[in-house]
């Protein structure tokens, strides 16, 4: 028996089906996965993916700062001067190109929320339709 | 999907063409296989590879890539010449059928034969399976839209749903299964040049002045923005300058990948939300630390159109934030209105796309425990939509066009005499950033294995295992031969997980003119023996 501290409800982050993961987290980390059997989309069941493969959050390899180019080099920033440098870099673009200068990608990996505020961004703040993510590929 | 997963199981027969759908979706495939083996549906499968699925079906047309619509247009032939269509869904429901019926007259199975490579009796077994077994559900994947002729690919297969009055019921529909856990959702939250939220268009008058009254901002012109591809291509002209990327990887997922490395380079400002350095953020010149799925409250759409809600789980590792965090401080930053970027939690963002969008209209947070709701969902009393098209479609009457077939954009030929055929593994997932990240899964696949047929490896010399060199007119992957008759003779298949040796670096990066979606599921190439592994 694998002992957790709480149990947590997600949806599988890898394929359109959509299967309802119930975490088991221990000291943060993620020891077990299950689904309940009473839920529509999967009655319990989950592939090698959703039930073995969330190991990647805790990923050693996982993002932790804000990066900025200098002198070809990926170096750590603070997020206020990386923000501040995409803000005036895009308002710079805009103001001598156009909006259509810009171009946006979204995620089919990301939340409903958070693609919504990234065509946001496009339309209302840069001015662009020009916002696409990988449904085609 | 028109449906839902759940009513699958009604299903008297199933139609799956270009879905490998115990691998790709899996829990989807599993209700496949207990309708076959439990219930005794039918299950027509049309593949050029012999995949899992094979084994449960009760007919196989192997036919061969890009001959989808001769293949459909043969299964309609049979169907109208042995008079098996739904005259009164037909009828009362659609319109066009006449003109439509002359173009299928073309298509008789003979000819259909030769196109395809199925024999006759196939077709004409497949065509009264389908016809003859209701309801019939029809399945599919990007094994019908990656093509030059994706989107008539999906109207082919409209048309024999609709020839059949297999539109509307429980156990029916032409259901597109959707790949990305999220890739409806973007969808239909507007992330696509030519539609806001809710697929609305941008190019309507109306539509743009709602916008306008929504957001106190002038609306972009009434004009389709650039898709994907058109945006890399554009980079490489110069056109545009900078692009910002949220949680993709075009580097390694994206058609001819050496072209897209080109175009990434000549990108002058290029900023990355991701979670790991991807291959693509190690080209960006900004990358900004995102949360995972499970560190972060949120919905996604399933293939069946369920909203559905994910809650956090962990705190984000470092100074990681939520992606939505990221764009309301970076708008504000460029100048925004305050008061219209400022959300304290997601489901505030939800209210406002349920304001903008009609189909989401009735979502709210407290709405989706513990089984969300299926769009359209119109109002907040309004509980969902488990089966679209009851009793009329969107547009009204049902419409049969005629389409044609039209040969792959790039064939084999003598110089490069295999059709390539790409796709995923169970085990993996797209670009591999996540999946080659868990210990598990990178011990039960570690590699790219090139799926050959054992007729074509002898004629080579090539065993199971043996180095071989894959090169199309764009590219060559060096990646060890997996022998066995999956494949078609004549057909290699590929994987994009493995950036050491991805497919992607040959695939063909032509578009549907419509769709816009590149033809990855056909191109030409050589495959060699190579004498000693690679270095
Ligand atoms: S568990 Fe498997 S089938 Fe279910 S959503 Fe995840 S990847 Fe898809």
């Amino acid at each position: 028996m694998l002992h957790y501290d709480r149990q947590v409800t997600t949806i599988c982050p890898y394929c359109g089906v959509g299967c309802n993961l119930n975490l088991h987290i221990k000291d943060d980390r993620i020891v077990r996965v299950t689904s309940f059997y009473d839920h529509p989309v999967n009655r319990g069941n989950l592939c090698v993916k959703g039930r073995f493969g969330l190991e990647y959050v805790h990923h050693p390899d996982r993002l932790t700062t804000p990066l900025i180019r200098r002198n070809g080099r990926l170096e750590p920033a603070s997020w206020d001067e990386a923000l501040g440098l995409v803000a005036e870099r895009l308002n710079a673009i805009k103001a001598e190109s156009g909006p259509d200068s810009i171009a946006l990608l979204s995620s089919a990996k990301c939340s409903n929320e958070d693609n919504y505020l990234m065509q946001k961004l496009a339309r209302q703040v840069i001015g662009t339709h020009n916002i696409d993510h990988c449904a085609r590929l | 999907m028109t449906n839902s997963i759940g009513d699958m199981l009604q299903a008297r027969a199933f139609l799956i063409i270009g879905s490998n759908t115990t691998e790709q979706h899996p829990i989807i495939g599993l209700q496949i296989k207990r309708a076959v083996r439990r219930n005794g549906a039918k299950l027509i499968l049309a593949d050029p590879r012999k995949i899992e699925l094979a084994q449960f079906a009760t007919i196989h047309l192997q036919h061969e890539g890009g001959t989808d619509i001769p293949l459909l247009n043969g299964l309609a032939y049979v169907i109208l010449d042995e008079n098996l269509q739904d005259d009164e869904f037909i009828a009362t429901r659609t319109e066009n059928f006449e003109a439509w019926r002359k173009v299928v007259e073309q298509y008789p199975p003979d000819e259909v034969s030769k196109i395809t490579g199925v024999p006759v009796d196939d077709i004409v077994a497949a065509a009264r399976m389908y016809a003859t077994n209701k309801p019939a559900a029809i399945l599919y994947a990007m094994g019908i839209t990656q093509h030059i002729v994706g989107h008539y690919n999906v109207t082919a297969l409209a048309n024999l749903a609709m020839l059949t009055g297999n539109v509307g019921v429980p156990g029916g529909g032409v259901n597109p299964l959707r790949g990305q856990n999220n890739v409806q959702g973007a969808c239909d939250v507007g992330c696509l040049p030519n539609v806001y939220p809710g697929y609305q268009k941008v190019t309507d008058e109306e539509v743009r002045a709602k916008f306008a009254n929504f957001h106190s901002n002038e609306q972009p012109p009434a004009k389709v923005g650039l898709t994907v591809i058109e945006m890399m291509n554009a980079m490489l002209e110069g056109k545009v300058r900078a692009m910002y990327i949220m949680g993709e990887n075009p580097a390694l997922s994206d058609p001819d990948s050496n072209h897209v490395r080109r175009c990434l380079e000549a990108c002058e400002f290029l900023v990355v939300n991701e979670i790991f350095l991807s291959e693509t953020a190690q080209m960006a010149d900004v990358v900004l630390p995102a949360a995972a799925s499970v560190e972060k409250d949120g919905t996604y759409t399933n293939t069946e159109r369920r909203i559905q809600l994910a809650h956090k789980a962990l705190d984000p590792p470092g100074q990681a934030k939520p992606d939505w965090q990221i764009l309301c401080e970076l708008a504000k930053r460029m100048g925004a209105p305050e008061d219209e970027w400022s959300y304290s939690h997601p489901s505030e963002i939800m209210e406002e796309i349920a304001a903008v969008s009609p189909i989401y209209g009735g979502i709210r947070y407290e709405r989706l425990e513990p089984v969300g709701l299926q769009w359209p969902c119109w109002a907040p009393e309004h509980g969902g939509t488990p089966i679209l098209h009851v009793g009329r479609f969107t547009r009204g009457l049902g419409y049969f066009t005629p389409v044609h077939h039209q040969p792959a954009d790039e064939l084999p030929d003598d110089e490069y005499p295999f059709m390539l055929t790409t796709g995923r593994l169970l085990q993996h997932w797209h670009t591999g950033t996540m999946t080659r990240r868990v210990g598990g899964l990178d011990y039960l696949v570690p590699e790219e294995l090139v799926e050959i047929n054992p007729i074509d490896a002898e004629k080579l010399g090539i065993e199971d295992g043996d180095w071989i060199r894959v090169s199309s007119r764009r590219g060559e992957v060096v990646a060890r031969a997996h022998v066995f008759d999956r494949p078609r003779p004549g057909l290699v298949f590929m994987t994009f997980h493995f950036a050491e040796a991805l497919g992607n670096v040959l695939t063909n990066a032509a578009l549907d003119p419509i769709a816009k979606i590149p033809e990855y599921k056909v191109c030409a190439v050589k495959v060699e023996k190579l004498d000693s592994p690679p270095e």
